[in-house]
């Protein structure tokens, strides 16, 4: 039984000996039926908000997680604000990004000192593929665009959502991935950020900055 | 594996009910944990519902195990990832030897892992010439102290912050004496500092598994550090490590499971980062594995789906029944003796170990219910551990002066009359004897009771006759 074969055949049917099953058609439709329709269960009331409640609630959960909130009106206030925040906790004016294009055709110009790069940074820049309200949750897609790394190196991140990939719960972030990746596809990382790195793992008292970023700051673009 | 204490569990509980540094650290944690679920539970008024739903999935899950796991294998595969079934622990450490002696690993680091604990993966490793680098903080410190976890979420929730500066002082050379190490964010930067030395240097990162998805061929982390990440991003070769019931069928399923597990483990709304990982690095990304393998173990745990036991199969180790029982919170989790304390822990760990030498786990519960009142997946903790009792009682494993008091017991109990003709003797003697304290220190037969408390002195009259009376219309 020391083969990869033989170990997986033995796991499987030790499975279906303890289960009493076996391999019929009527078994496997069902897990075909569940998988090929996927069908979200009960999602909170919280989850289900118009627009306006979203935005308080994104804002509302990631403060109370010690993340920095600021919203701004169009998407040429982006470079002003990433400087703003970074002057004010006095950090330099250097970010790390990927290749995504919306991040790159900001209007950077607007900020002459502020330096993109592609090396080791303090400061990491990335644009979220959706942002869920319920829980104040970004989600991250890697790829060139917005490399996973990026989410956990730098000291500080900043995340960029647009207001358009807003969604109330989970499900409707999932319906997001598979429109853009497709169904039963999912790009090599997709995470979930909710606050700033943080341990308890010290006599139980919450430290910011365990392993991944100290700060995390979040601009909501409106339009 | 780790060493097995778990029959010298009476001993174990004397110590630790003894051991006073132990019992500061126990006083305040666990009971944080406990009142932050309480205050999350309150804060979304699904929850009830939530819970009767996750149990769904779950129970549908592993009513249909063979076929999501073939599921998972031909997605996971079709991602790029090598899946791996193992039977045993023998079998899992061999597959992640071999995958770490091909990638010539000489640093492996990982991401906070109980199965791992489970098949005693580091030893394992550590023999074949790998430095292993915990990253979870906890694990870290415990990794220093050469302990093994004493709680599924946070392992080391027995050290208190003197503890730690004491070991860092210790074991970090190169750190200088006069270095501030005073609050628990100094302590921190300071483990930040090495471990992140560790990131950058390892050639595999093994990462456990909080669910399998089906749906995509997605293994999912939940962590509050952004270690598991670090651990997964940065070598060439990630490992995900993960027991055969962590599947579940699709991103809708997982989405309610996120719901329940973060609010049940540390009252979160969801943790920090839960992270959704298909295959190794794809065309065009600068970073990430180039080779991602799956090691998907049973060890034991096949054999529970046709027993009772199989619901035990549905626990997503968020810790919540131990941070709400009385005997985890009074000895902690070492006094188990084994991978998994707590009540989970005395379900589960006859079922992988044996009920022969995990014995007395099961029988270490007042049954006072609290583990299955706040469990997520609404496993019946202690219906379970009552069967337990009873296939040790059949094994022959319970100790004889307890089954001759249950035989006196029950010979007694059987014969209604009889039992009410002695009851009706001793409870007016034992009343009177009892009078003047209301409860007695000692008492002869019942020395294990009256060593730790007091055994309170009946009132007089037997309910039985107090029920007769009262069926009669006798005024009290």
């Amino acid at each position: 039984m020391t083969t990869p074969a033989g170990r997986r055949e033995s796991v499987i049917a030790k499975i279906r000996l303890g289960l009493g099953a076996n391999d019929s058609a009527a078994r496997r439709a069902e897990v075909a039926e569940r998988l090929a329709r996927p069908t979200a269960q009960l999602v909170p009331e919280r989850a289900k908000q118009p627009a306006d409640e979203r935005r308080r609630q994104l804002r509302t959960y990631l403060e109370g997680q010690s993340a920095t909130f600021i919203e701004v009106e169009n998407a040429n206030d982006v470079p002003t604000a990433v400087g703003r925040y970074l002057r004010s906790a006095n950090l330099p004016l250097r970010v790390r990004v990927g290749d995504d294009p919306y991040l790159s055709q900001l209007a950077w110009q607007s900020e002459p000192a502020l330096e993109r790069a592609h090396g080791d940074d303090e400061v990491g820049l990335s644009r979220a593929a959706a942002a869920v309200a319920e829980t104040g949750t970004l989600v991250m897609a890697s790829g060139a665009d917005n490399p996973v790394t990026l989410n956990y190196l730098p000291e500080t991140h900043i995340v960029v959502v647009e207001e358009g990939s807003l969604v109330g719960g989970y499900e409707e972030a999932w319906e997001r991935i598979r429109a853009r990746f497709g169904r039963r596809a999912m790009p090599r990382t997709v995470n979930f950020v909710s606050g700033p790195s943080r341990t308890a793992d010290i006599g139980g008292q919450l430290v910011m900055g365990a392993h991944g970023p100290r700060r995390l700051c979040v601009i909501l673009v409106r339009s | 594996m780790s060493a097995i204490t778990s029959p010298l569990f009476k001993d174990n509980a004397r110590a630790a009910l003894a051991d006073r540094q132990l019992q500061r650290a126990l006083s305040e944690v666990p009971l944080a944990l406990a009142a932050r679920r309480g205050a999350a539970r309150a804060g979304l008024p699904e929850f009830e519902a939530l819970r009767e739903i996750g149990r769904d999935i779950k129970n549908h899950t592993l009513a249909h195990l063979d076929l999501y796991l073939e599921e998972f294998e031909r997605k996971a595969t079709a991602a790029g990832s090598t899946v791996h079934f193992a039977p045993t622990a023998e079998d899992a450490r061999q597959i992640i030897a071999d995958i770490c002696r091909s990638a010539g690993a000489r640093v492996v680091t990982k991401g906070k892992s109980m199965i791992s604990e489970e098949i005693g993966l580091n030893a394992c490793l550590e023999a074949a010439g790998v430095e292993v680098a915990e990253t979870d903080l906890g694990e870290y410190l415990i990794q220093l102290r050469g302990e093994t976890p004493s709680h599924i979420i946070a392992p080391a929730i027995h050290l208190t912050q003197d503890q730690v500066e004491a070991d860092f002082r210790r074991l970090h050379t190169g750190l200088a004496a006069d270095r501030q190490l005073v609050e628990p964010s100094q302590l921190v930067a300071e483990a930040r500092q090495i471990l992140r030395s560790r990131f950058l240097a390892a050639d595999v990162g093994i990462t456990g598994a909080n669910f399998l998805i089906a749906e995509t061929g997605s293994s999912v982390i939940v962590t509050n550090e952004g270690n598991g990440d670090l651990t997964q991003s940065l070598p060439k070769v990630h490992i995900v490590l993960a027991s055969i019931e962590k599947m579940v069928p699709t991103l809708e399923d997982v989405s309610t499971l996120v719901r329940l597990l973060a609010r049940s483990a540390t009252g979160q709304e969801i943790s920090t980062y839960t992270t959704f990982s298909t295959g190794p690095r794809r065309a065009g990304d600068p970073d990430g594995p180039q080779a991602c393998h799956v090691v998907i173990l049973d060890n034991g745990r096949s054999e529970l789906l046709g027993t009772e036991f199989r619901e035990v199969l549905r626990c997503i180790r968020c810790g919540a029944c131990m941070n709400h029982c009385p005997v985890y919170t009074a000895i902690g989790g070492h006094a188990y003796g084994w991978v998994y304390p707590g009540p989970i822990g005395s379900v589960l760990t006859p079922a992988l170990i044996g009920v022969r030498k995990a014995g007395h786990l099961p029988n270490a519960s007042t049954f006072c219910g609290r583990c299955e009142e706040v469990c997520p997946m609404k496993i019946p903790l202690p219906g379970l551990m009552r069967h337990w009792r009873e296939e040790e009682f059949a094994a022959g494993g319970t100790p004889l002066t307890y089954r001759l008091g249950l035989a006196v017991w029950a010979a007694a109990a059987k014969r209604p009359r009889l039992y009410h003709a002695l009851v009706r003797i001793l409870m007016p003697v034992l009343a009177t004897l009892g009078r003047r304290a209301g409860v007695f220190r000692r008492l002869p037969v019942a020395r294990g009771w009256t060593r730790h408390r007091d055994f309170a002195a009946p009132q007089g009259r037997t309910f039985q006759a107090q029920w007769a009376e009262h069926k009669a219309g006798v005024p009290r």
